[in-house]
């Protein structure tokens, strides 16, 4: 390839197994990335995208070693180069953007010296010239004031700024490749469009090519012209991005695109069975042959090549590519549209919920006095028929999580109460709880690796709750613990499994099955899919719609990802710096969002679909506490009417559709100002 | 800021104060009296009477505290019983000493410290960190009075090099005192380096696989450069505390090596005026250790904050 900036050749990375054996973590990589390209690679976690973006700069991380193979940048093989040359290499002619900004900036150093040490190292521009440039790198990343932002230190900016500051470092020299790894996970959802939105604009600007690693095929189609699709450490796919994402010709990239939940197709999508497998684990054969719907005899036993397909300008591994390019057209159901049960019963009312983190000062606790009165949750109403779902839906920092913590008892609400069934009040405090309300409400954490004891076996974390609310004792206890596992199709032989021998998925079951082991009345799920890659969501989310018709239990469901609460709740209340904004059921308000934070929200989400772009309607500023008087979203809003936003609290007022929102403009008239 | 630090001294003062009430009220509580154990068996009549009016001893216990804490703020310490010296004079001296045994062990120790920790981390699981490595587990696991005794069998006794023990009036200068504390450096500074050099080579191991590094790395920062300006900034800090432990540790008087070596420091004055009985010494000590403890480490979290600009943003937000 002539005018390939970076070219890779059958490249093999791994390392060594404490058994001795080698492992690969990469196989066979063979690719190019063209001049001006931008290439996105996905896949999920363990797919080895990590590895093959640091091999592209010539890192290689500890414990792990290039097998074979090379990585070629203007013919010089990275992987062989002294450490010397790749300095200069390094940040001048390929430059890389991290996952975690925060992490990436070293905390003791101002923005403007990391800018600077980027351009001393690669330029060779004098002083002056230096501090005028890195304050039109900052300013081309859209930072507002350069000049102060260049002297604050990383853990002053905002996540959104810190990855500004991340593209302004890795454009200060120059770079004829860009690798991002990552670059928008972790970010809020408007934050994240904003950033794909200047990326692709650097790109065309500058002309460098982009290597794009993400897990998140919304973002991946946003930003490429080319997807390489990778699946235990191989290529799977490698085309347009049109030609993948419309019409994949793998099995692995259709159940992916499929197990997605999407804006415009409501209802649960179908999940891939079973995990990716661990490296090592596969010695023949392809290594999607257990997930495959697809696969017969000749897959166990036969890998495939990556191969070429012209007339589509794709390559793809897989025997029986072409049976699926003819099948791809038929209408298939999609998604199982979600119907529940709701009954007329209260399970549990918020009314004027207040929660506050500060503390108290010392001299206003010796008078007894509230020394905060802007708290960061103000004003929660809300009240859950049995059987439904409720998403709380919000940025960080929008208190959904905070509200959910106060339900359970494990934050104390500084206002207002909490009712549960039969307009019992429930104490603030989780000491003064009785048992039966303990038991009936239950809480699945975001992250199993952290919610699950890791010296616990499976047995034994599901045992808690049987033996604390029903005080079960030994067969009985082993029986009811086995019914419970398999209700979350987890077989007989987890119990005596610790939680690091399980995958993402099975761990966030085996959470699941604990949270329902108490036969709770209310579920709070904080989270619960986004540590959790896109097939094994899919995965648990059928698998919660599934015990909640058993069950009939009543889901309070918080998330950051819209489309994820789009497939699973029956209504959205939509949360700005700790005050609800809008609230309805979920098809009234994704159809038609009243409020404009809920419309900025909705318009930024990220489809895995390159021709439906994100709507850029607010700017993406971050505001450490809510304004002390007036609306919440008085600093962001694009609809602002005036000086009625900085000092009054919007009033409710119920829409046509049923939604009720809080804004000073009429409904009516928010929906001609969308149109 | 400012604010902070008057907190802290304030906090400081308290603590102290409530030192001096427990030392103080320690004391009361003992059998017997400063009169008593002074004059043993004469301790009737007379006799007591007189030693209680010289003391002070007549007035209630609450009186008593207030005239000793007046003088103490004054910095009058009273009187010590055995040999009626006045403690500030019993004190100065052992002060002296001790603070050119811990500074001689700091100016050697720290830097050394510091350098092998650095040197183990950057070359991790190669041959320098391996040997080094090995060396301070040893000297760190083996106690002080074994090896500060295997030091004197060694260079006092078999090779006669040096004294074994400090034979010095506690008076002496500090140029009558130096070629006597090479031993007792020697054998402080094993385990105290030890343990410092363990902790620094765990911290900058740590800081050396941040994110940040691996991105300094790959933004073609020269390795060198890129330890110094990006990785021992950050490693140290969490350091810095635990320097000022150590170094109120040596402060203190470090006890078990100053009684091996006869050393005249304040370790070996705590041990002494504790055997006579000499309850006022006791005291003072209490007061002038816990007033070395409050302090370094008051300075130490100062020093933390100004280098962490973090804390200190997050300070002055505040």
């Amino acid at each position: 390839m002539e005018n390939a900036v970076q070219q890779i050749n059958n490249l093999s990375i791994g390392f060594t197994s404490k058994k001795g054996e080698q492992i690969s973590i990469l196989k066979n990589i063979t690719t190019n990335i063209k001049k001006g390209e931008t290439v996105g690679i996905v896949g999920e976690s363990g797919s080895g995208k990590s590895t093959l973006a640091l091999a592209m700069m010539g890192y290689v991380k500890q414990g792990l070693y290039t097998i074979s193979g090379e990585c070629l940048f203007h013919s010089n093989d990275l992987l062989r180069m002294k450490d010397k040359d790749l300095e200069d290499i390094r940040g001048r002619k390929i430059a890389m953007i991290p996952q975690n900004a925060g992490q990436s900036l070293t905390p003791n150093l101002k923005i403007g010296y990391q800018i600077d040490e980027a351009l001393k190292l690669h330029t060779d521009l004098k002083i002056q010239d230096r501090n005028k440039k890195t304050s039109e790198l900052l300013n081309k990343v859209r930072l507002p004031s350069p000049e102060i932002m260049a002297q604050r230190y990383p853990h002053e900016l905002s996540g959104g700024q810190q990855q500004r500051v991340a593209v302004a470092m890795a454009l200060a020299g120059n770079p004829e490749l860009l690798l991002l790894d990552e670059p928008t996970t972790g970010l809020d959802v408007t934050t994240q469009a904003h950033v794909l939105e200047l990326l692709n604009f650097i790109a065309k600007d500058t002309g460098t090519s982009m290597v794009y690693v993400s897990h998140d095929l919304g973002a991946i189609a946003q930003v490429s012209d080319r997807v390489i699709v990778m699946y235990s450490g191989q290529i799977v796919l490698d085309g347009p991005v049109r030609r993948i994402l419309k019409n994949p010709i793998h099995p692995y990239t259709s159940g992916l695109l499929k197990s997605i939940p999407k804006l415009t197709l409501p209802g649960l999508p179908k999940s891939m069975s079973g995990s990716q497998p661990q490296p090592g684990t596969i010695t023949k054969g392809c290594s999607f042959y257990d997930r495959c719907e697809l696969a017969e005899i000749n897959c166990s036993n036969n890998s495939p090549e990556l191969e070429y397909v012209k007339n589509l300008n794709t390559s793809v591994r897989c025997f029986k590519h072409k049976e699926l390019h003819e099948k791809i057209d038929k209408d298939e159901n999609l998604v199982t549209s979600i119907e529940n049960t709701i009954l007329d019963k209260e399970m549990l009312g918020l009314s004027k919920v207040s929660i506050s983190y500060a503390k108290k000062k010392f001299i206003d606790q010796l008078l007894n006095k509230e020394s905060d009165d802007n708290p960061t949750v103000k004003d929660i109403n809300l009240n859950i028929s049995k059987g439904e779902t409720l998403a709380l839906v919000g940025e960080s920092g929008s208190g959904k999580s905070t509200i959910l913590k106060s339900i359970a008892g494990l934050l104390k609400a500084k206002e207002g109460n909490i009712k549960y069934e039969n307009n019992k009040i429930l104490p603030n405090e989780l000491k003064l709880r009785d048992p039966n309300s303990l038991r009936a409400i239950q809480l699945i954490f975001q992250n199993p690796d952290e919610s699950l004891n890791p010296n616990h076996t499976v047995e034994q974390i599901v045992s808690q709750p049987l033996k604390l609310y029903f005080g079960l004792q030994g067969e009985k206890l082993k029986d009811e613990i086995i019914k419970v596992l398999k209700k979350v199709r987890l077989g007989e032989f987890y119990l005596t499994r610790y939680p690091r021998q399980l995958s993402g998925g099975e761990k966030q079951r085996v959470a699941v099955a604990r949270a329902f082991a108490a036969k709770p009345d209310v579920i709070l799920c904080d989270e619960v899919t986004s540590a959790l890659d896109v097939s094994v969501q899919a995965a648990v989310l059928n698998l919660l719609q599934e015990l909640k018709k058993d069950f009939g239990t009543t889901y309070i469901f918080v998330s950051h990802d819209l489309a994820v609460v789009r497939a699973i709740s029956d209504r959205v209340a939509v949360l700005y710096q700790g005050r609800l904004c809008e609230i309805g059921p979920s098809k009234n308000v994704y159809n038609f969002p009243s409020h404009p934070y809920t419309e900025v929200l909705l318009g930024a989400v990220l489809e895995p679909d390159p021709d439906i772009k994100p709507k850029l309607v607010a700017e993406d500023i971050v505001e450490e506490k809510p304004p002390e008087k007036g609306c919440s979203f008085q600093g962001r809003c694009p609809r602002k009417v005036g000086e009625i936003c900085n000092s009054e609290v919007p009033p409710w007022q119920i829409g046509e559709n049923g939604n009720a929102i809080r804004c000073h403009i009429n409904v009516d008239e928010l929906r001609n100002l969308q149109k | 800021m400012i604010f902070l630090i008057f907190k802290r001294i304030l906090l400081g003062l308290i603590t102290l104060f409530i030192v001096s009430l427990i030392t103080f009220a320690g004391v009361e509580v003992l059998p017997g009296d400063a009169c008593t154990t002074y004059l043993e068996r004469e301790a009737y009549g007379a006799a007591l009477e007189a030693c209680y009016q010289r003391l002070g001893l007549n007035v209630p216990a609450y009186e008593r505290y207030l005239s000793w804490a007046y003088g103490v703020i004054q910095g009058d310490f009273g009187y010590s019983l055995s040999g009626e010296m006045k403690i500030n004079d019993v004190l100065g001296p052992r002060v002296k000493n001790s603070m050119v045994l811990a500074s001689a062990s700091i100016l050697i120790g720290i830097p050394i410290a510091l350098l092998l920790g650095i040197i183990t981390a950057l070359w991790r699981d190669k041959f320098p960190d391996i040997v080094i490595s090995t060396i301070t587990i040893f000297s760190m696991t083996i106690p002080e009075f074994i090896s500060a005794t295997l030091l004197i069998l060694i260079v006092a006794i078999w090779l006669e090099w040096l004294p074994g023990i400090v034979i010095v009036p506690t008076g002496a200068s500090i140029s009558e005192l130096l070629p006597n504390i090479i031993l007792p450096v020697i054998a402080i500074s094993m385990i105290m380096t030890a343990h410092m050099a363990r902790m620094v080579r765990s911290s900058v191991i740590q800081v050396m696989s941040s994110d940040y590094v691996q991105m300094a790395i790959l933004k073609g920062v020269p390795y060198w450069k890129m330890v110094f300006k990006h990785v021992l900034p950050n490693a140290l800090l969490p350091a810095i505390n635990v320097v000022a432990l150590t170094i109120a540790w040596l402060l203190g008087g470090v006890v078990v090596t100053e009684v091996v070596f006869n050393y005249p420091g304040l370790g070996r004055l705590v041990i002494e005026s504790i055997s006579n009985r000499d309850l006022p010494v006791v005291q003072a000590l209490a007061i002038i250790l816990a007033s070395i403890y409050v302090g370094i480490n008051l300075l130490a979290d100062l020093m933390t904050l100004m280098l962490n600009p973090r804390l200190k943003s997050l300070q002055i937000k505040k």
